[in-house]
């Protein structure tokens, strides 16, 4: 299959394409990121607030490089796709824009459930046919392996306690499961991009993301909602209203003063 | 010796020269957040040329949301500068991918020396190292815990050695 050296190879509706999926992953990695580090300073325990810190950090870092390749391909810099933009415009599925609520629970099960459809996406873009796509996926990889270790190692440790703690484990899952399956709605990108050996199709990542995330839930002592239906919307613009109050949030100092320089 | 020959012979050794001036001025730049380690040590300058007047540097970076990552680009920017040329450009890569296998030697010793644990060879990318069992910085046993997957930077985690008693810190295989 052709090989896209340079994001200039690039073409057509094969580049329309490849700008919306980078827009759906940055901004999955933007919002979640932001939903991460609003645990700063709150987390039940130091070790929890550190960890959400980072993995914000991690995740902020990915979106930029994300929106770094966006910018080469035309679109606004970084920064304005960040701060510049409103609700409607984002493309990040509805499962990062859930608020918090300070439910640790809600919080745990949603970072393994994206981190490990995160690990999954990544492995497969490690041989797309863009090159420089592929190279940053397996870069990002390497880091993306500690959020997934994170989230495993808490989900089997609330499992494994007390009955209450992993009935609250299992009424998040419940929750946030249907979300989850958002992050492979299907969009037209799919057609393009499978065709360019580009991204393979989003049935067939959430088909391996169901393969990984089933033993891990199992093993906690917790029950797959197999019958679960995706909440989708979120690639094509349509969002909770709790994303334009995060924007407003995240967005307060850029909109004071979008020409300031820092 | 024919003159285009010699002249093409002195612009040559020239090149070698100011290569070499430059990339010994890059060897002195250190990490702002372990400030022990070159980024020579830490194997993230993937590539140094010249093209024209123009000198590139190619930085394969550690993390990639690393917030010293736009210190350590204005720092060699700086270092080459200041051997007189006046062109550079120090731009960000992710081929090869950084991993910790590239740290040097040098560096491992450098890191132990901090007090930091230095990571496992070949657990990169996406393989998963074992954590616990992470040598102590301080006395050298393998008696140690996982405490944090995450610490005070992101390519920290944090451990505490049953032997000698201390927390440490090491630095995470990506």
């Amino acid at each position: 299959m052709k090989r896209f050296e340079a994001l200039d190879d690039l073409k057509g509706a094969t580049r329309d394409a490849v700008v919306d999926l980078l827009y759906r992953l940055g901004d999955d990695d933007l919002i979640m990121g932001h939903r991460d580090s609003e645990w700063t300073g709150l987390a039940p325990i130091l070790e929890g607030d550190i960890a959400f810190s980072s993995m914000a950090q991690d995740k902020m870092g990915h979106s930029q490089a994300y929106y770094q390749m966006l910018h080469a391909l035309g679109e606004p810099d970084p920064d304005k796709l960040a701060f510049g933009r409103k609700a409607r415009q984002f493309r990040c599925a509805a499962l990062a824009c859930l608020p918090n609520d300070r439910d640790w629970a809600l919080c745990i099960i949603r970072q393994f459930l994206y981190d490990s459809a995160g690990m999954v996406r990544l492995t497969a873009l490690c041989d797309s046919t863009l090159t420089p796509l592929g190279q940053l996926a397996r870069k990002l990889r390497g880091e993306k392996k500690y959020h997934l270790l994170h989230g495993r190692s808490w989900i089997l440790r609330i499992g494994h306690s007390t009955r209450e703690a992993g009935e609250k484990l299992q009424a998040a899952l419940d929750r946030s499961y249907p979300f989850a399956l958002g992050l492979f709605e299907p969009t037209e990108a799919d057609e393009p991009l499978v065709q360019a050996g580009i991204a393979p199709r989003e049935d067939e990542l959430r088909k391996q993301w169901e393969s990984a995330v089933a033993p891990v839930l199992i093993d906690a002592g917790l029950r797959v909602p197999e019958t679960a239906v995706a909440v989708t919307g979120g690639r094509s613009g349509r969002h909770p209203e709790a994303l334009a109050e995060l924007l407003k949030n995240m967005q307060m100092v850029y909109s004071l003063d979008p020409t300031a320089k820092w | 010796m024919r003159d285009g020959e010699s002249m093409a012979i002195t612009s040559r050794l020239d090149h070698e020269a100011r290569l070499t001036v430059v990339r010994e001025a890059i060897a002195g730049v250190t990490d702002p957040e372990i400030p022990v380690l070159s980024v020579v040590d830490m194997g993230i300058i993937s590539d140094v040329r010249i093209e024209g007047d123009h000198i590139i540097v190619d930085v394969t970076p550690t993390f990639v949301g690393c917030p010293a990552l736009d210190v350590i680009r204005q720092d060699i920017r700086r270092a080459a500068l200041e051997t007189g040329e006046t062109d550079v450009t120090v731009r960000f890569v992710y081929d090869p991918p950084w991993t910790s296998d590239r740290i040097t030697e040098e560096g491992r010793r450098k890191l132990l020396k901090f007090g930091l644990a230095p990571p496992g060879q070949r657990c990169g990318e996406h393989q998963t190292p074992d954590l616990n069992q992470t040598p102590c910085p301080y006395c050298g046993s393998t008696e140690t815990d996982l405490e944090s997957l995450f610490g005070p930077t992101l390519c920290r985690s944090i451990h505490y050695c049953r032997t000698c008693l201390q927390s440490f810190e090491h630095f995470k295989a990506v």
